[in-house]
This record gives C-alpha cells, sequence and structure tokens, in this order.
C-alpha cells in the first residue's frame, strides 16, 4: 500500500494528520544515520522561487541531490514570464508538465494552495508569503524528536514575535496535535493571535503567558526563539522591550538537561553568542536537520513507499 | 395583515421572491453582489423604508426568480434577519430558510489584500465557523481567519 503522503500536495501544516507528521519525521532520522543517493533517481524536481530565499532553496536542492535526482528552476521572479503577467495557474501547468514535482516559494498568501489546483505533479510549499512554510515545521518537528526522544507531551517556549511568526505558529498547530504543554514569551503587541489561542482551548492544550525566559527555563524541554524585528515598533517603544526578550549563557543555569534551544535563523541579537557553546544550543544542528527533513519529505510524495 | 393582504401592500408582484427586512443601507449591497439586475427579469427596490421594530429597513423584489438554497444561505451571512418570500400568483406561499453556509464560494472576496484569490483564475472560497461570540471565515487559499462581517463588508 502506498504511503498517505504518495503524490499528495504539500501546502499546509493543519493539512496534516498526526500520523502524517510522524510518517514524516521516521525516514527524516534514517536518512541522516544512512544516506540514500537512489530515492529520487531519475526524477526531475522544479525548484520555483517566485521570490528569493537563498536559504530554502537551498536546502531544497541539497536535498533533491542528495538523493540522486536533478533540479531546475528559478531563484527570483524577475527572469519568469509573471514579468510579463503571466498568472500563476498558467506558469504552474507548464512547469507541471515537464517535472515530477514543483517546490515553490511566491510573495502572495495562498499562491501554493492556488497552484495545486492547476498542477499535474505534487506541489510542495517553500513558503507563500506570511502564511505557511511546512517543510519548516517539519525539521523542527524532526528536530524535537531527534533530541528528546519523542513528539508526546513536551513542555516547549515560544520567544519573541509571537504575532508575525509563521514557525511558531505552524510548530504550535503541529504540537496541540501531540498534547503539548506551552509557554508564550514576548512583548504584549507581538502576543501569540487570538485565533490560535482560540484553536489551542479548542485541543484542550494549555499554555501559559510569561513575562520573561528565566521563570520559565526550569519547567521546558524546548527553548524556540524568535527574532523581534525592530521595525514593528517605533523608536520608544522599541527602547522598552530591547534586551527583554534576549538569550544569555547565564540565564540557562537552571535548564532541565534535556532542554534545547532552537531558533529558524537568522539570528541576529536576540541569542548572545556565548550561548552557542552550551549543551543547549542546537539552532546550527537543526539547520542541518533542514536538509534530511525535505529528503524525508520529497521521498515519501515520490516513493510509494520509503 | 393576512399574508395575502400582505404581499399585495408590498407589491403587486404575480410570482418571484421578497426579500424584506434588509437592514437600511445594504439593499443595494445586496442587489450587487447577488447581481439581481442580471437576470433580465422586472426588479422593484425600496431604501429607507420605515418599518415598526427596525426603524428603516429596505426591500427588494425579483420578478419570475426564486433564490438557490445556496444563495439563501449566503443572504444569511449578510443580512441574517431578512426574509424571503416566495410568491406565487400574488400570494407568498413560502418563506425560505436562511441558514448560516458551512462554505461559500465565489461572491465574498477576501479581505487579505495579498491573497493570491484576487490576482488568479480561482473563485473565493471560505470556510464559516460560527463561534459563541461570533461568526469566523476561514479563507481556504490565504488561510486567514476573519469575523464574518470583515469579509461581507458590514464594516
Ligand atoms: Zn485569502
Amino acid at each position: 500500500m502506498a504511503n498517505p503522503l504518495y503524490r499528495k500536495h504539500i501546502i499546509s501544516i493543519p493539512d496534516f494528520s498526526r500520523e502524517e507528521l510522524e510518517l514524516v519525521v521516521e525516514p527524516a532520522a534514517r536518512l541522516k544515520a544512512s544516506p540514500r543517493a537512489d530515492l529520487l533517481q531519475d526524477r526531475l524536481i522544479a525548484t520555483c522561487f517566485f521570490e528569493p530565499s537563498t536559504r530554502t532553496r537551498l536546502s531544497f536542492e541539497t536535498a533533491v541531490q542528495r538523493l540522486g535526482g536533478n533540479v531546475i528552476g528559478f531563484s527570483d521572479a524577475a527572469s519568469t514570464s509573471t514579468k510579463k503577467g503571466e498568472t500563476l495557474a498558467d506558469t504552474v501547468r507548464i512547469i507541471s508538465s515537464y517535472t515530477d514535482a514543483i517546490v515553490m516559494r511566491h510573495p502572495k498568501e495562498g499562491a501554493a494552495r492556488v497552484a495545486s489546483e492547476f498542477s499535474a505533479v505534487p506541489i510542495i510549499n517553500g513558503g507563500d508569503g506570511a502564511n505557511q512554510h511546512p517543510s519548516q515545521t517539519l525539521l523542527d518537528l524532526f528536530t524535537l524528536r531527534e533530541t528528546q526522544g519523542r513528539l508526546d507531551n513536551l513542555t516547549v517556549a515560544f520567544v519573541g514575535d509571537l504575532k508575525y511568526g509563521r514557525t511558531v505558529h505552524s510548530l504550535a498547530q503541529a504540537l496541540s496535535l501531540f498534547g503539548a504543554k506551552f509557554y508564550f514569551v514576548g512583548p504584549e503587541a507581538l502576543a501569540m493571535p487570538d485565533y490560535l489561542c482560540e484553536e489551542l482551548d479548542e485541543r484542550g492544550i494549555s499554555y501559559t503567558i510569561a513575562a520573561t525566559i528565566e521563570e520559565v527555563i526550569p519547567h521546558i524541554d524546548i527553548l524556540y526563539m524568535t527574532r523581534v524585528q525592530r521595525e514593528r515598533f517605533d523608536e520608544a517603544e522599541y527602547k522598552k522591550i530591547q534586551g527583554q526578550f534576549v538569550l544569555r549563557a547565564d540565564m540557562l543555569r537552571n535548564a532541565r538537561p534535556n532542554m534545547k534551544i532552537l531558533h529558524p535563523l537568522p539570528r541576529v541579537d536576540e541569542i548572545t553568542p556565548d550561548v552557542d557553546s552550551t549543551p543547549h544550543a542546537y539552532y546550527f544542528e537543526q539547520a542541518k536537520n533542514g536538509v534530511f527533513a525535505r529528503q524525508a519529505l520529497l521521498s515519501l510524495v515520490l516513493n510509494e513507499t520509503v | 395583515m393576512s399574508e395575502k393582504v400582505y404581499a399585495r401592500n408590498v407589491e403587486a408582484l404575480k410570482n418571484g421572491t421578497v426579500i424584506d427586512h434588509i437592514p437600511a443601507g445594504m439593499g443595494l449591497r445586496i442587489l450587487h453582489l447577488f447581481k439581481l439586475t442580471e437576470y433580465g427579469e422586472r426588479v422593484t427596490v425600496g431604501l429607507n423604508l420605515s418599518s415598526g421594530h427596525m426603524g428603516a429597513k429596505d426591500l427588494i423584489k425579483v420578478e419570475n426568480l426564486v433564490l438557490s438554497e445556496e444563495q439563501a444561505n449566503e443572504l444569511a451571512l449578510l443580512a441574517p434577519k431578512c426574509t424571503v418570500s416566495v410568491i406565487e400568483d400574488f400570494e407568498v406561499v413560502r418563506k425560505q430558510k436562511l441558514a448560516i453556509p458551512e462554505e461559500v464560494t465565489g461572491i465574498f472576496s477576501c479581505a487579505n489584500s495579498n491573497c493570491v484569490s484576487h490576482v488568479e483564475p480561482v473563485k473565493s472560497h471560505f470556510r464559516v465557523r460560527v463561534t459563541e461570540h461570533d461568526t469566523k471565515m476561514k479563507c481556504k487559499y490565504c488561510e486567514k481567519v476573519f469575523s464574518k462581517d470583515i469579509v461581507v463588508g458590514n464594516r
């Protein structure tokens, strides 16, 4: 029997069941332990970046090539017919007739969903505006499993921009299927959106809003840091919150031994460099895991069994 | 007032539909959204009519047209308290039920200006969820959730 993600579009984390999320995490671990150069042999994958994102594109292209597949595509819409006014629907219809799958990033929210309605091959969303970036969530889940040995009943603190941070929203949604417990730490103006809190309430997930990073450190398995962007505040407001949501090594004294710090990167100054050498820092390994999670995802979408 | 006399009062409409008790100011919007003038049938519109309990109301009559169940449900999102009467041979033969739909396609546009549905050849599509305090609409494309009134343009 084909795996449930075979030939499926990968658009949005709320589309996934708990079982499907677990399904990706398993092969990611296997592929990290023992590479396979045959899973995408003779497959051609398009990477269509209507908006540049070097990090995400390179991670996907590395994943394809490590599995023995080939890549075509573009890294910026400036060089495509989109500039001449072609609809995304038409662009996707054409490219899907050349390739076995399309990985795409687009500045408009909902672009990947639209593409999936016109594509003959699976669409993998590599980011649609401020909406979804499911492979980021999958790599986060893989990293949680890798560091904690499980996905069930983890206690996770999210720090920083909880309002606009789509990685935070998607990971919270995904973990809510596994009975997690959350702490939210961030400026009031960047609090978790109401609709998400309501979703968590409906699923019976408990969350606590905390004022400082220090007070949550002893209670958590994962500290998920994000950047508070200066542009979101006026000068006076920013001065007030500046430095409040920054993690330094001396704050980690009461951390559990298993506690790991994650960050979707790039980091600017919200984690000071002295944290990097602590046993809790895991954000660089997390970025590396992105390639394995994407390998797992592509393998499952393009092979009946993995 | 009997149904028969009532129907005569609002209009000498032989066959068709009367949408009554529309909040004042919303009549033209309903006319436009449901493209009621595009059927080639006679349409009569009353604006700012006096109404006992509502103060002022709008009213629309369309000849030879009966709203589909889908349209009636879409109307429930815009003006849940309006009444839709089906007229046959000058008499009200039934009142159409307005039930909030689970999904609504094509009629309202997404309130997110960066939503791809505004520029691609797709119909808008919302999933509707009635909560304790509010009715929410979630766009299938950008996945943003809005209060119903924001999407249908009531505020
Ligand atoms: Zn939308």
